[in-house]
């Protein structure tokens, strides 16, 4: 394959489909490159697709894209070993169009998505490992392929190779990642009938629920696990940072199997049968993990540029929009005829300006003090359940005096100080 | 059934097995001698790595290709590549 292509797309989950798309759309050759045997195959998420950014690239998706259910209700678990404090907000407004957001089967969203860039002209080729970038003069020019003869060329080459970006390490955008800025996440797709999920999370037809879990469900380890209903199954996942897996000496899924037989949790699952095991890297460093995303020749976006919003679960929706803005970048560089790092800086520019990086900078400081701070999910939340379960327990204490006693109980373990410490540093890392 | 081992996990998945591992360790040395907790063999989640006594074990063929050993490994001892195109790991659904 000789021929010169104007951007090759390395990588074929939502931040390369989103790019290639776009590129092809406005009348740019295409070329975009998956290792797995289709689109999908080798990429992993807990389930939930935003609809804004979905919509942006495809408008009303949802009338044919392969969904599994819109979501009414985020329910948050501040779980401890018996007990659990809940939150969350259910409203139907999030049942109708143009919806919030959807669990999706990543192997099934990823090929229907890959499908629509083919139809506007992406030349999708599967099964290909692209093993490096062609840098030419300090200009990436072309990508390296593990098949023979498999040097392809083109104007600009988009790194959408996800969490690991091996090719955005070789052209030393990035160091290598640092175990506390990744997330190991073991999960499981549960089969369970319609009507036992339908009852057993107080959901009507075509409706779905999201939970997600802190606390006992990492063992007090910095991370989250998450529950997601889709039409005929339930996505169960766990994840913590992977220096806090090592620190704990603990299994991937044997936490995740302590998870599925918590009695908060099991009844949920009981009679379901499993059908897939997967695991991942979440890229979580935050702001100051994103690493060098335009170069001579070449973009990062998505994964690969560690776009995840790990307080808020969001990824799939940056990694859209990133893909995006690259995408503009690009078209707007061939109409300068101008590859140069200068010329693609408006993509840097645009991402910088976004909610995206707004989001993360909004953040910067929180995982590092999760992280180093490990009283705030091992301590905070079993001390909230024993606080709710005093305060509603009717036992003839007047209500004043078990407030007083919740209160002595949250400072004789930490101090009043430290608490005061403890909840001024949590407010000032998310404010 | 909701499984219960990480063999009756990793048996549901599809994989397509290249003949030839893309995950290597460069000094086995390293393993027997100045690694005492063998911290790979806890945290994959596809339980890659096995220690044999004397040889740490590398079961490819049931490689998530998550990185996980490559960034976790304290010795940066473990080579990590893709697999050979359209092989290794195949998910279907999530």
């Amino acid at each position: 394959m000789s021929e010169k292509f104007d951007v090759i797309v390395v990588g074929a989950g939502p931040a390369g489909t989103a790019c290639a798309y776009t590129c092809a759309k406005n009348g740019l050759k295409v070329l975009q490159i998956e290792r797995g045997e289709y689109p999908g195959s080798k990429n992993v998420m807990g389930g939930v697709l935003y609809r804004k950014q979905t919509e942006e690239i495809i408008p009303e998706f949802w009338k044919e894209a392969p969904l599994e259910r819109p979501i009414i209700e985020q329910r948050f678990w501040m779980m401890d070993k018996e007990s659990t404090v809940s939150f969350g907000y259910k409203g139907l407004e999030w049942g109708v169009e143009p919806y919030n957001n959807f669990t999706v089967l990543r192997a099934h969203f990823d090929q229907w998505f890959a499908k629509k860039g083919v139809e506007e002209g992406v030349l999708l080729i599967n099964e290909t490992v692209v093993t490096e970038c062609i840098v030419e003069d300090g200009k990436v020019i072309g990508v390296r392929t593990d098949r023979p003869d498999g040097e392809i060329f083109a104007d600009v080459v988009v790194l959408a190779d996800g969490v690991n970006s091996l090719l955005a390490k070789q052209l030393g955008f990035h160091n290598e990642l640092k175990p506390d800025q990744v997330a190991l996440t073991a999960m499981e797709v549960i089969n369970l009938p319609k009507d036992k999920i339908n009852d057993r999370f107080n959901l009507q037809e075509n409706q779905g629920c999201t939970i997600e879990i802190f606390g006992d469900s990492t063992k007090g380890n910095l991370g989250t696990a998450f529950i997601y209903t889709n039409k005929e199954s339930i996505n169960i996942g766990v994840g913590t940072t992977l220096s806090s897996m090592i620190k704990a000496k603990m299994k991937p899924y044997e936490l995740l199997d302590y998870l599925k037989n918590h009695p908060m949790v099991a009844p949920l699952l009981a009679g379901g049968e499993s059908t897939e095991y997967l695991a991942h890297l979440i890229p979580e460093g935050g702001f100051r993990a994103v690493p060098k995303v335009a170069g001579n020749g070449v973009v990062v976006i998505g994964d690969a540029a560690q776009l995840v919003n790990a307080i808020h679960r969001e990824g799939s929706n940056m990694a859209m929009a990133s893909g995006k803005m690259a995408a503009e970048a690009v078209i707007h560089a061939k109409e300068r005829n101008d590859y140069s790092e200068t010329s693609l800086n408006s993509y840097r520019e645009a991402l910088y300006a976004s909610s995206i990086m707004k989001d993360l900078e909004k953040y910067k400081d929180a995982a590092h003090l999760f992280e180093s701070s490990p009283q705030y999910f091992k301590e905070y939340v079993p001390m909230m359940n024993q606080a709710m379960s005093k305060f509603f327990t009717v036992d003839g204490t007047p209500k004043k005096e078990k407030q007083k006693q919740i209160i002595k109980g949250f400072t004789s373990e930490r101090g009043t100080f430290g608490v005061m410490k403890d909840l001024y540093r949590a407010w000032k890392a998310v404010k | 059934m909701s499984t219960k081992t990480i063999e009756e996990k990793q048996y549901l998945i599809r994989f397509k097995a290249n003949t030839k591992s893309h995950l290597t360790v460069l000094d086995h040395d390293i393993c027997s001698t100045n690694c005492p907790d063998k911290l790979c063999t806890l945290f994959c989640p596809g339980e890659v790595y096995k220690w044999e006594g004397a040889r740490m074990q590398v079961g490819y063929e049931g490689c998530h290709e998550c990185g996980s050993c490559r960034i976790g490994c304290p010795h940066e001892n473990i080579k990590w590549e893709y697999p050979l195109g359209g092989h290794g790991i195949v998910f279907r659904l999530a």
